[in-house]
């Protein structure tokens, strides 16, 4: 039971083949392989430094990697070669979205006009890339006002609404961290990859966070790719794990198969930093919680 | 309750009797100051010797400004502000509401723009309306263009542009030399120079696209001189520094403003003057203004002028919503620079003469000024930056009466930077946003509120 393999059936909408990625002489990813399967949320997880925002980049085209290659397949069958894309075709044409470890809002425009931004493609074409807009086509109208539609439909699945009007930058901290999600949402993505999005937040929020990712992934079935560092979190609502440690991959499984991995369990036990012990911690609760599925 | 009353008493004769003791040291400390460098000065008599002139009148002038500038701030100025500070502190939760005037601003400054010439007329006759309506009128409107074209391209896009002259110059050529050569209207010549500017937008977009900040300004300022220089050099086409002169007149309607039978005035039958082309000017460079500020509100609210905004706040989140950050700098700069070179034919067929002189660096930066000083994206605020630059620069040359103070040497023009550099200072720290630092949001849920300055960006080029 412990080498779950039920998931080698299911269809991947990412694989990721012997990825690669050197700084100078630092090699951050070494011939990493994973898949991430449609409708899952996946989890990548690993200690800091261990190259998780950096797959990432790769991922989503602020990287080019020094080797390997990255497949995106649609619903439709369409396939996407992703390290050859630049970035902002990679959400345009490929359908991946991304959230940033460090938020980045439109501190200035209100949380409303945050995704109407993201939805820019399809608006610069219902505008007839802006000539017919200017000229007042009913086209625009119609559009934009579906546009603010949609914003309102995330924004309710955020709890946002209340807030819609006010500047982004005026958010706590949480709220600006489901607003991220809700805007990549809004670029209508088949593949959405969290960077760390639960770092940070309250308890409160957390579980606010837990309900939006289940809401997206029951209502519109996009997959998820996040990075986490809270094993707890990950092992509530993932489906499937990958660990990172330097740069190379140690576990691969669904999530009772990676807290009961010795190697897993011996890289969080091996970071050498000021985290260690928030991590021994964090083994001690995975250890507590397995001892309670035991019974 | 004798007491409290007596209390408040004492407190403000305190007040009086510390500002006067303030003054009295303000005073003895500029004496101290002052009595030798203004007080007595060294000078060369005929016969090559030293003499020493006494100038107690000034030094006393000097001591009384300390003096009583002194008791002022602290008899009234301060405790005044102190009021003002708690009344602020106070009123912090009240909802402000809005004057009718401060509502319908942008129509009332309409209307009043299209009521200035007759109003002008009426009150100082035909002749006496040139220099209102021109020097003040029409120059401050085309700053008012340049600035709000500027706008889309630092304001809106967050792309710091130095050399935003350089379109200007690139429309006041292309009608001058497209006029003189080949004869074609002016009607025709505005589009096309708004056309070719844009073009020019974009050859410069290109090579700075990958540039941020300081090293964009920079290559934009090179890009303005590199222009200047060929306007300079290419003496065949340009004439060079001796400039295109008798450019043809605008006409309205194919009607001449000029003296011949079937002109303007004639037609009208009205005695000939140039003012009437001066109103008619006016007219034409408010709409064109108009033009500006309208397609720019449109913009704001299309996808392109979201996303220019979104670019200024942060460029990494653009492109990771799928936007293609290369073209939507590209027509931020290509449609800035239009309206400037719209500005720039404007500007060739009201001077009739274009020279490289006109389009100095100088020039890039006054506009810009307008643009922080007004409040980087705002409309309202950039058009009265501009008439208190271009006004008071134009209102300085008035100012006869200075000389009575100064003495006759004094030139107000002179100090024209001086004083304008002084009130940049000033207006930066009154309000370091500019005149109107709030942003309206282009679409709302349920109320549409300003957005205040803090919030939004600078833009990082
Ligand atoms: N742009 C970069 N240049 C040089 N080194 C980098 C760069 N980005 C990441 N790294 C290095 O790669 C390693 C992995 O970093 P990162 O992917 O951010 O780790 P994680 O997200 O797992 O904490 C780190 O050692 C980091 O210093
Ligand atoms: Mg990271």
């Amino acid at each position: 039971m412990a080498l779950e393999t039920t998931t080698m059936k299911k269809d991947p909408i990412l694989s990721v083949e012997h990825l690669s990625m050197r700084f100078g002489g630092l090699m951050a990813i070494n011939d990493f392989s994973f898949e991430a399967y449609r409708g899952d949320i996946t989890a990548l997880i690993g200690p800091n430094g261990a190259g998780k925002t950096t797959v990432f980049n790769c991922i989503t085209g602020f990287y080019k990697p020094t080797m390997g290659m990255i497949t995106m397949k649609q619903k439709s069958g369409k396939e996407y070669l992703l390290e050859r894309l630049p970035d902002f075709e990679i959400t345009k044409h490929a359908k991946v979205a991304r959230t940033f470890q460090n938020i980045r809002m439109f501190s200035g425009l209100t949380v409303l006009e945050n995704l109407l931004v993201a939805q820019h493609n399809k608006l610069m074409q219902a505008s007839g890339y802006t000539v017919l807009g200017l000229l007042g086509f009913p086209a625009y109208k119609q559009a934009s006002k579906e546009s603010i539609e949609l914003a309102r439909h995330w924004l309710e699945k955020a709890s946002l609404v209340d807030r819609a009007d006010d500047p982004a930058g005026d958010l706590p901290y949480g709220a600006q961290r489901r607003l991220e999600i809700a805007r990549a949402m809004c670029t209508g993505p088949e593949l959405l990859c969290l960077d760390e999005p639960a770092a940070g937040l309250n308890p409160r929020e957390s579980l606010a966070l837990n309900e939006l990712l289940r809401g997206i992934r029951a209502e519109t079935g996009t997959s998820i790719l996040l990075i986490e560092h809270d094993m707890s979190v990950v092992m509530e609502i993932s489906d499937h794990v990958v660990v990172l440690e330097y740069g190379q991959k140690i576990s691969d499984g669904n999530p009772d198969f990676v807290k009961n991995d010795p190697r897993v369990i011996a890289a969080y036990l091996g970071v050498e930093d000021e985290e260690v012990e928030e991590v021994i911690e964090q083994i001690e609760e995975i250890e507590g919680g397995q001892g309670g599925s035991k019974k | 309750m004798a007491n409290i009353a007596s209390t408040s008493a004492s407190a403000g004769s305190d007040l009086t009797a510390r500002a006067l003791r303030e003054a009295v040291f303000a005073g003895l400390i500029s004496l101290g100051l002052f009595v030798l460098f203004v007080g007595l000065k060294t000078d060369q008599n005929i016969r090559n010797e030293l003499v020493l002139n006494q100038r107690w009148g000034l030094l006393a002038i000097f001591v009384i400004v300390a003096a009583v500038g002194r008791f002022l701030m602290v008899a009234y100025i301060q405790p005044a502000m102190a009021r003002r500070k708690a009344a602020k502190a106070e009123a912090e939760d009240v909802v402000k509401e809005e004057t009718f005037f401060k509502r319908n601003f942008s129509k009332i400054a309409i209307a009043a723009l299209i009521l200035y010439p007759p109003v002008i007329v009426a009150l100082v006759g035909v002749q006496g309306s040139l220099k209102w309506v021109d020097n003040f009128g029409v120059q401050i409107l085309i700053y008012v263009m340049l600035a709000w074209g500027l706008n889309i391209v630092v304001g809106l896009a967050g792309l710091l542009d130095l050399g935003y002259v350089a379109f200007y110059a690139v429309g006041a050529y292309s009608y001058a030399l497209l006029s003189t050569y080949f004869g074609l209207s002016f009607w025709i010549l505005l589009p096309v120079a708004g056309i070719l500017a844009a073009f020019w937008g974009m050859i410069l977009g290109f090579p700075v696209l990958r540039l941020r900040g300081d090293y964009l300004a920079i290559v934009t300022l090179a890009f303005g001189e590199i222009i200047r220089l060929v306007l300079i050099n290419w003496t065949e086409v340009t004439k060079g520094t001796f400039g295109v002169s008798g450019i043809a007149k605008a006409t309205l309607f194919g009607i001449k403003f000029d003296a011949s039978k079937d002109g303007f005035a004639a037609l009208m039958g009205l005695p000939m003057s140039s003012a009437y082309y001066k109103i008619f000017l006016f007219y034409l460079i408010l709409a064109l203004a108009l033009l500006t500020a309208y397609v720019t509100i449109r913009l704001r609210r299309m996808p392109i002028g979201r996303a220019w905004e979104a670019l200024r706040e942060d460029e990494i989140a653009c492109r990771s919503l799928g936007i293609n950050t290369v073209t939507t700098k590209l027509t931020a700069f290509a449609t800035g620079a239009m309206f400037g070179g719209i500005a720039g034919s404007f500007f060739a067929v009201r001077q009739g003469f274009v020279s490289p002189e006109s389009f100095v660096f100088l020039e890039s930066a006054v506009i810009l000024a307008i643009v922080v000083l007004g409040g980087m994206g705002s409309l309202t605020g950039i058009a009265i930056a501009a008439v208190a630059m271009i006004g008071g620069t134009e209102i300085l040359r008035e100012l006869s009466f200075l000389k009575a103070v100064f003495g006759p040497d004094f030139t107000p023009e002179l100090y024209r930077m001086l004083i304008f550099g002084l009130a940049m200072v000033v207006v930066m720290v009154w309000k370091p946003r500019g005149f109107v630092g709030s942003r309206e949001p282009t679409a709302f849920l349920r109320e549409r509120k300003a957005i205040s300055g803090s919030f939004t960006k600078e833009g990082h080029g």
